[in-house]
């Protein structure tokens, strides 16, 4: 890991790392790829990559409807609405 | 240089469920900003998404009608990306386990040839909010009503040559869904999306060009103009020396122009691994023998069908089956025992008409289809000729009851018994006594054509009524005495 490395992993992230704070940062993270290493030094020849930790199959729902609208509470908590939307800075695509 | 296009399609398809794939919120189109939204779609903190069940059986079901295996064991991942139309900051997709696996569509292009598509595969995710960057102080507006809605996204082969293709193939995509209901096909709802990935290389080559995607094309229109529109400039930027950037365009129907939207350089690394809210789906063979169970015929068996018992042809049987709604109301009228040409002639020309200048769908056609149905048996066996047929058809149309109903308040039985037609041809003949002179007179080879005049004067007299074959044969014989 690099500084590079670091500062498009923040931007990815959308965190703000400070110019002074990267360096600590990417010693920090490479400790604990070292960890990771560790695990990737097992050798996994044969074995299925595991999608969850836990045993067991994924329950499904029936197609009902069971939500209702909770527009008032939800925009209550929301910094900005206008018209039922909520607002947030600009954005362009 | 000669060029050959290749296009590839990643097609976004809005499963018909009632609710979100992963919460019980509704996706009813059109409702108020942000009344579908529940907290699972708002990402609020200590929910849990728990899958629909029915998204998954339309899209096992999308598997079945392109011949594709369905994976028993599907697993959902992140693809987590920042935009504010995505709370979670994520979207739960499939990456390596997609529920549809390879299969294929076959196109019918205008020449007649036969064209295969290859489908990737298929797999299911979540759709996003919309994002509105109107006039909100200078901020965007967001409606999370369509955040979460099912869907699968489509993905081909690079195996289009040209946008004729391409539109034939979405089209034939867009008309299977559709029949077999797993999407409603309202593509300016949003409810059918097209990507298309473009690429020009000179022809014989074998190795691809860099490709671009312009993305988000909802009509089949904007889809064919945007190809050539782009085919033309990578063409041209090639040609003068230039070279293709490989990025994502859009294109905008109303001024006929596209622009860059992103290039692949600065674009996001989606960083996706399995989500940890959601545990592998299994199916079971009961869920597959369910989905086998609940899928209706393909348009191809359709048509296959209709020309084949039913002897239409193949233009016939293509109109029919070109529409759901058409092909479900021709099946209900052959059901109740119509004549199938003579229906299928009355749903392509009169009813239609009727359907057009009324305004109206087929479904909510005031001529059911066991009226059609009568009505062609009528036609079949001799009761109406086809010009009584349409006076029929008004009645039943203006609701004056069923095809036998009408004949009898309008009086409008054709007269086909021998001794009425008979009296009207004695009389016929003695009001022109002359004509018949005119016509015993006249070598054998002109007397066909005079025998037009009889015809006329007899259908005048019986009100149109008369059955022309029968009033033929019984005139001629009695003109020649």
């Amino acid at each position: 890991m690099n500084r590079e490395d670091i500062q498009q992993l923040a931007k990815l992230a959308q965190l703000h790392i400070a110019d002074d704070q990267v360096d600590e940062v990417t010693n920090r993270i490479s400790t604990v790829l070292a960890l990771v290493d560790q695990l990737s030094a097992v050798d996994t020849e044969g074995v299925a990559p595991m999608a969850h930790p836990l045993d067991a199959v994924q329950i499904l729902r029936a197609d009902e409807i069971t939500e209702p609208n909770v527009r008032e509470q939800m925009q209550a908590i929301a910094p900005a609405t206008e018209d039922g939307l909520f607002l947030v800075p600009k954005v362009i695509d | 240089m000669e060029w050959e296009t290749v296009i590839g399609l990643e097609i976004h398809v809005q499963l018909a469920t009632k609710t979100k794939i992963f919460s019980g919120a509704s996706t009813a189109y059109g409702a108020e900003p942000n009344t579908q939204a529940c907290a699972i779609d708002l990402a609020m903190p200590g929910t849990l998404p728990v899958p629909n069940r029915q998204a998954f059986k339309l899209a096992a079901m999308f598997g079945l009608a392109i011949d594709a295996p369905i994976a028993r064991r599907s697993v959902f991942e992140r693809k987590n990306y920042f935009y504010p139309d995505l709370p979670k900051g994520y979207q739960t997709t499939q990456l390596d386990e997609p529920i549809v696996g390879a299969g294929h569509v076959d196109i019918t292009l205008d020449d007649g040839t036969e064209h295969r598509v290859r489908i990737h595969h298929a797999h299911l995710e979540e759709d996003a909010g919309k994002s509105l960057h109107e006039d909100y102080h200078g901020m965007s507006g967001i409606d999370l009503n369509r955040a979460g809605t099912p869907l699968i996204e489509i993905v081909t082969e690079p195996d289009m040559r040209n946008a004729e293709q391409a539109v034939a193939f979405a089209k034939k995509l867009h008309g299977l869904v559709v029949a077999i209901g797993i999407c409603d096909g309202e593509m300016s709802q949003g409810s059918l999306r097209f990507d298309v990935n473009i690429s020009v290389r000179p022809k014989g080559q074998k190795e691809l060009g860099i490709r671009t995607e312009t993305k988000n094309l909802n009509s089949f229109k904007f889809m064919e103009e945007a190809i050539e529109l782009e085919v033309e400039r990578q063409i041209s930027v090639i040609e003068s020396g230039g070279t293709i950037r490989q990025e994502t365009r859009l294109y905008n129907g109303d001024t006929k122009k596209a622009r860059s939207m992103r290039s692949k350089e600065d674009s996001n690394d989606y960083r996706y691994f399995p989500c940890p809210d959601l545990l592998p789906v299994i199916l079971d063979d009961s869920f597959l023998a369910e989905v086998a169970a609940a899928m209706p015929e393909l348009p191809e068996a359709k048509r296959a069908r209709y020309t084949g018992d039913m002897g239409l042809s193949e233009y016939d049987a293509k109109v029919l089956t070109g529409d759901v709604a058409t092909a479900v109301y021709f099946d209900a009228a052959v059901n109740a025992g119509a004549i199938p040409k003579l229906a299928a002639n009355w749903i392509m020309g009169d009813l239609a008409a009727f359907l057009n200048r009324q305004e109206l769908t087929i479904k909510q056609s005031p001529v059911t289809p066991a009226a059609l149905a009568g009505l062609t048996q009528r036609i079949d066996d001799g009761t109406v000729n086809s010009k009584m047929a349409k006076a029929v058809f008004e009645g039943m149309a203006a609701g004056e009851g069923d095809a036998d109903t009408v004949i009898e308040a309008k009086g409008l039985k054709q007269v086909s018994d021998s001794g009425a037609l008979e009296k009207i041809i004695d009389d016929v003949m003695a009001n022109n006594t002359q004509q018949v002179e005119g016509y015993r007179a006249a070598p054998e080879d002109k007397r066909a054509k005079m025998v037009g005049f009889f015809v006329g004067q007899c259908m005048k007299a019986s009100k149109g009524q008369a059955d022309p074959k029968q009033l033929n044969q019984l005139l001629v014989k009695k003109l020649n005495g």
